[in-house]
């Protein structure tokens, strides 16, 4: 009698305690997604803070096409910033756009099953190496190299180079997936018509994938403008606009790094720091919609 | 000129041959010289002396600190936001701003989360640039990985699982703990695996709030550097012999190299045993 009054009276703790874990648990993993969220949302509005006071202070005008960056005159021009990292992103898509397709096709239509998994590793281990290893064995094989053509060495070439290697994996993969995405029957249908398996690869494989082909390149892009350390490391991080290939050169993300460690708290020149951050902010937000856009199409 | 399609076909063949071996060349080429000019660098002094003695002890012990505790903080947040995201979130407007916030914050650079690291965590919060400023500097930037990779996890669990689990009468959240959870745990493994590997690489963002000391850290409030931050460091900025800090910086990428492709491996390995268990030909053992 006692112990079935007492199993009775712990019976709807027990059950409403479950329920009441429900509902807390319930709140609690919204809260984390909330904070993740706000964590985005902090990013931005703490990078929209200190940077457009700056944008304020010094002018749009003379901070996006002012060609001085000087402390001492407290003028703040990034023109020469964009300018290197549009050209090391351009310079970087010249070289990994064909390579990465020719190795997807390679992987997807060419190579034997057992190539294609050794090369697959491959590639995985290379999206894995820390950045600052590309940017030293940048240093010691591709600088003396390029240093024979001319100049230091240290230079945008060097910088086009070693981010080449860096978004070379990005792309391949995302390039072979959206090969592989292209139903078999378009392909057949080719081959059914006499055409080569070249000429179905290349003139109704690729084609059909060109979104997602196109998706690639772009978020590829978007990883080069953001990279900071390998650049830094190989680009000779000099102020200027760069004539030549062969001349330094300085990104967005360079600059930022070469300077964060001096900039006073408080000051026009931190400040200036994160209207760089802004502009950046602005060129991979583009990059990212142009790629989100573009995976859509696909699906 | 027009080549015949047969010839074009061979041409092309051979062109795709060559691309596929140069990107293999380069791994190898890579790794191969990193191992050649490093690998003379390692020894146990290597490895247990401090920095002013051209050890590295206090970069692996800042490593340490560094992921323990940004796993401490990305790993409970990131998966309470992907079970919510799996499991509870309507579909709807909302949720796919949700969404879409965490892509965008997957491709804001490092160097972006450095800055914000130290406007908020460091100038704000903490007033030095520390072990702690630079884990939730690091804790942000993973944060997405960690979000998608096990929301993938959990929602790869078959629907009727769940079903079975509600059916006998569990609530909601014993099914997502005592089934759910289970079943995806290979998966968030990997993604906490993949978490602790970006923490590993990743640079630009520690620069100016973790605080770059040369001492063995012994609080979270210290500085510290991690090892690929101590790279950097050898390589550009550290005074003294360039030779020799640059052999240096190549004995640190040796570790590195090796930490990575452990890591590669182990996250290949979980996931493709977990494909399996989905599939149903693995072996079960929950």
């Amino acid at each position: 009698m006692v112990e079935s009054e007492k199993t009775w009276h712990n019976l709807p703790d027990r059950v409403s305690s479950r329920y009441l874990i429900d509902k807390l648990s319930r709140r609690a993993v919204f809260a984390c997604a909330a904070i993740s969220l706000l964590v985005l949302v902090a990013i931005v509005a703490f990078i929209l803070r200190e940077g457009l006071p700056a944008f304020i202070q010094i002018g749009v005008g003379e901070f996006l096409f002012g060609a001085e960056w000087s402390l001492k005159g407290q003028e703040f021009g990034i023109l020469p910033l964009v300018l290197g990292s549009v050209l090391a992103t351009f310079g970087t898509l010249i070289i990994a756009a064909p390579l990465s397709i020719a190795c997807a096709i390679f992987l997807a239509e060419v190579s034997p099953k057992r190539v294609a998994n050794v090369l697959r590793s491959a590639i995985e281990v290379l999206v894995g190496i820390p950045s600052v290893v590309y940017g030293l064995v940048g240093m010691a094989v591709l600088v003396p190299v390029i240093r024979k053509l001319g100049g230091s060495g240290y230079s945008l070439l060097a910088g086009i180079a070693v981010l080449s290697v860096m978004v070379l994996p990005t792309m391949t993969t995302i390039t072979e997936d959206s090969l592989r995405a292209v139903p078999r029957g378009y392909k057949e249908a080719a081959l059914a018509l006499g055409a080569t398996h070249w000429q179905a690869v290349w003139r109704v494989t690729v084609p059909a994938a060109k979104s997602g082909i196109a998706a690639a390149f772009v978020l590829g892009m978007g990883r080069a403008i953001g990279e900071t350390m390998a650049v830094y490391m190989v680009i000779g991080n000099v102020f200027a606009f760069p004539t030549s290939p062969l001349d330094p050169a300085r990104t967005m993300t360079t600059h930022i790094l070469g300077q964060i460690q001096e900039a006073a708290v408080g000051s026009l020149h931190l400040r200036a720091l994160f209207a760089v951050g802004i502009v950046l902010m602005i060129f991979i937000l583009i990059f990212n919609s142009i790629a989100f856009a573009l995976r859509r199409r696909v699906q | 000129m027009k080549l015949s399609p047969k010839i074009s076909q061979k041409v092309a063949w051979i062109a795709m041959w060559i691309a596929g071996v140069i990107v293999f060349l380069v791994l190898i080429g890579l790794v191969g010289f990193v191992f050649l000019r490093g690998i003379p660098t390692l020894s146990p002094g290597f490895l247990s002396k401090p920095i002013t003695e051209g050890g590295i002890l206090p970069a692996i012990i800042g490593t340490i600190y560094l992921v323990l505790l940004t796993l401490a903080i990305a790993v409970p947040l990131g998966l309470g936001a992907a079970i919510y995201l799996a499991e509870y979130a309507p579909k709807g407007k909302l949720t796919s701003v949700v969404r879409y916030g965490i892509e965008t914050l997957a491709g804001v650079p490092s160097i972006v989360f450095g800055l914000f690291g130290m406007a908020l965590f460091v100038i704000v919060l903490i007033g030095t640039q520390s072990i702690l400023a630079g884990a939730l500097t690091m804790a942000c930037l993973v944060l997405p990985t960690m979000i998608r990779t096990s929301e993938e996890a959990i929602k790869a669990v078959p629907a009727a699982q769940r079903e079975a689990s509600l059916a006998l009468g569990a609530t909601k959240w014993q099914t997502i703990t005592r089934v759910v959870f289970p079943a995806a745990l290979p998966g968030i493994i990997t993604a906490v695996i993949l978490c602790v590997g970006r923490a590993i690489e990743e640079t630009a963002c520690l620069y100016a709030t973790l605080g770059l000391s040369l001492l063995t850290p012994t609080s979270i409030f210290h500085g510290a550097r991690t090892l690929s931050l101590h790279l950097y460091m050898l390589a550009t900025e550290m005074p003294g012999d360039r030779g020799a800090l640059v052999a240096q910086a190549m004995g640190t990428a040796v570790i590195l190299i090796c930490m990575v492709m452990l890591i590669n491996f182990l996250a290949h390995h979980l996931s493709s045993r977990y494909m399996s268990r989905i599939r149903g030909t693995g072996s079960c053992e929950f």
